[in-house]
């Protein structure tokens, strides 16, 4: 058999359909097609709307992966549907496929959605060098290749907002700017002709907003199409407010170096503690119920119960040769 | 085949506020006849939060611990979502940079220790499927769970980010569409249940800094199993668990409707199925009624 012939698969579409302007509600519609091993998921959004319904919409445009209009959803998988081929999503998913826009309660028309949001917080990174220019150099202003390998993948960005709408972070808290809009905070921050780093650093560690607001899922680094890894540069920057010493002394910072605190003294985690670090002695105290409820199906060990690693000098040893840190 | 034989990484909350996990790791090793070495060495990993404080301290920490496992020539298993990302992440790190390994052997030089890479890393629940094996376990079930309807809750940690995870199990898993726990589901004898927050974030990580954020995503991955007619959860992620058997007065108020539960940690699933008692299994711990048993 020839390895590059062409195999078909029937599969049935469920299709998000929405008109803001006439409908209250979504609806999906059902599409039979027989679909072959060279189409990509735009193909699919293509033959909808030539051949079943020419007023389904979406977006789209280069269809080389590099515009991020088409960011979508296949069965909830953040999907740039000129990039990725139908096949391998039934072989994922099965023949019955979902296919759904990026963000369903934005969406404005089908799979158009109101990106808005996304823009406003990728311009609370500043995406942009901010730096005093000479109108009359004299020479290039050169960034050596080490400071340029800093800013590894983070240039690739083409704010497709797939790590965006997959975020659970986002769509539970209106004020969090979501993995692009720190990805993008990590490119300019980084970038050494840059006068704007503590600036957008203070932005990155503000509550609710910032980088501390992460649930740590790695959705982000799995939705990417360009492969940049999101939640690696969050926790470049998580670094960099530490290593500036900018860093606002609360909860989240806390819980942060609470940890190496609690390591020092016991190489294990003590629970109990690094809440009362965390939180402080008052804020604590809303934590009593749910701890005395565990404390009766003894899951709470007391302070003089605490274990210990075995060789307890050792890691203290590396803690105080290895730490980077100050806080 | 040989007896197996791990180089058991605990991680923290085993040893304080999950003592069922530790229990029912062992009840079940002892059941399946797998030997596990206790790393009594090793540290915290750091839980993902240590290494936004300090990367590098990090790094050093968890070669440590990987480095004991190296020393026993045993894999390393973890019965900890985010023991498995910290470590297995850890390990692809050094395994892919000369220089950085370089310099974290420097400092375990530092205690005598060194970080070879020669130690693989598995969690438990793939140290189970793939190298005991599914169907030798489904010859082992004498209680099969074949009443109850399983939510399968897999965690982050275990399912992503995929590149890492794809690396690491001997069988990749899709972080979109992961199958191992509702199989494990099967081959003890239960039906599982499909819902959309199976393989969501529980919000552990964000607990106290962001506790609404946290709530409400424990509330959905609940909601989510109730709606599906789930008679009980299962994880094998500690972390989860904890989030999904004790916070869900805050999840019902998140969300707005009352969520509870039972939510078994992998191994007191597999536990029960193969005969064990509850107590060998540690259901007396639970905060959330277990009262299934």
């Amino acid at each position: 058999m020839n390895n590059n012939s062409i195999t078909t698969k029937d599969v049935t579409f469920k299709v998000f359909r929405f008109n803001s302007e006439t409908d209250y509600l979504p609806t999906y519609k059902e599409y039979k097609m027989e679909v072959t091993s060279e189409e990509v998921v735009l193909d699919i959004l293509n033959r909808i709307k030539w051949d079943f319904d020419g007023s389904f919409s979406y977006r789209r445009s280069c269809r080389h992966g590099i515009c991020g209009a088409c960011a979508m959803k296949v069965n909830g998988k953040a999907t740039l549907a000129c990039k990725v081929n139908m096949h391998e999503m039934v072989e994922l998913f099965g023949n019955e496929i979902t296919l759904e826009p990026s963000s369903i309660k934005r969406s404005v028309k089908d799979f158009i959605i109101d990106k808005s949001d996304f823009w406003e917080k990728h311009a609370q990174a500043k995406p942009y060098l901010e730096a005093e220019i000479d109108e009359t150099p004299t020479m290039e202003n050169l960034v050596s290749i080490e400071d340029n390998d800093k800013i590894e993948d983070a240039d690739l960005c083409i704010q497709c907002g797939a790590c965006h709408y997959s975020c659970p972070a986002v769509e539970i808290n209106e004020q969090f700017m979501g993995p692009a809009a720190f990805v993008a905070a990590y490119r300019f921050g980084i970038d050494t002709r840059d006068d704007a780093q503590g600036e957008r650093l203070d932005t990155v560690d503000t509550p609710a907003q910032g980088v501390w607001d992460c649930v740590k899922c790695y959705e982000c680094a799995d939705a990417c199409p360009k492969e940049i890894n999101p939640i690696d540069k969050i926790t470049k920057l998580h670094n960099m407010v530490f290593e500036s010493g900018k860093v606002r002394k609360n909860v989240a910072s806390r819980h942060a170096v609470g940890f190496a605190h609690s390591i020092k003294k016991h190489g294990l985690l003590d629970e109990g503690e690094l809440v009362r670090y965390s939180e402080g002695n008052i804020g604590v105290l809303k934590h009593v119920p749910v701890a005395l409820q565990m404390f009766k199906k003894g899951k709470i060990v007391l302070p003089w119960n605490m274990p210990k690693s075995d060789n307890l000098d050792e890691i203290q040893k590396l803690i105080k040769s290895s730490s980077t840190t100050k806080f | 085949m040989s007896k197996l034989k791990y180089a058991l990484f605990t991680g923290c909350t085993a040893k304080e506020s999950t003592p069922e996990q530790m229990m029912s790791t062992l009840a079940v090793a002892d059941k399946l006849g797998i030997e596990l070495v206790e790393l009594t060495e090793a540290s915290c990993c750091g839980a993902s939060h240590l290494q936004d404080y300090d990367d590098f301290l990090s790094l050093v920490l968890n070669a440590r611990n990987i480095a004991y496992a190296e020393k026993h020539g045993l894999t390393m298993v973890t019965i900890c979502n985010t023991c498995q990302l910290n470590t297995a992440m850890t390990k692809h790190r050094l395994d892919n940079n000369a220089e950085l390994k370089a310099r974290v052997n420097e400092k375990l030089g530092e205690v005598g220790l060194e970080y070879k890479g020669t130690s693989q890393i598995t969690h438990f629940l793939y140290a189970i499927i793939d190298d005991f094996g599914l169907d030798k376990i489904k010859e082992m079930v004498v209680k099969p769970l074949s009443q109850f309807n399983i939510a399968p809750f897999y965690g982050c940690h275990n399912i992503r980010p995929s590149e890492l995870q794809n690396e690491t199990h001997k069988t990749p898993e899709s972080s979109y569409r992961p199958t191992s726990l509702d199989d494990l589901i099967i081959a003890c004898g239960g039906t599982n249940v499909d819902y959309e927050e199976k393989n969501k974030c529980c919000g552990f990580h964000a607990e106290l800094q962001s506790p609404k954020t946290a709530a409400t995503l424990t509330g959905n991955a609940l909601a989510g199993a109730m709606d599906q007619n789930a008679d009980w959860m299962v994880t094998p992620c500690p972390l989860c668990h904890l989030k999904l058997d004790t916070q869900y007065h805050h999840a019902s108020v998140a969300i707005g409707r009352d969520v509870k539960m039972p939510v078994l940690h992998m191994q007191q699933m597999v536990g029960l199925a193969l005969g064990c008692t509850p107590a060998e299994l540690g259901l007396q711990h639970h905060v959330s009624n277990v009262d299934f048993v």
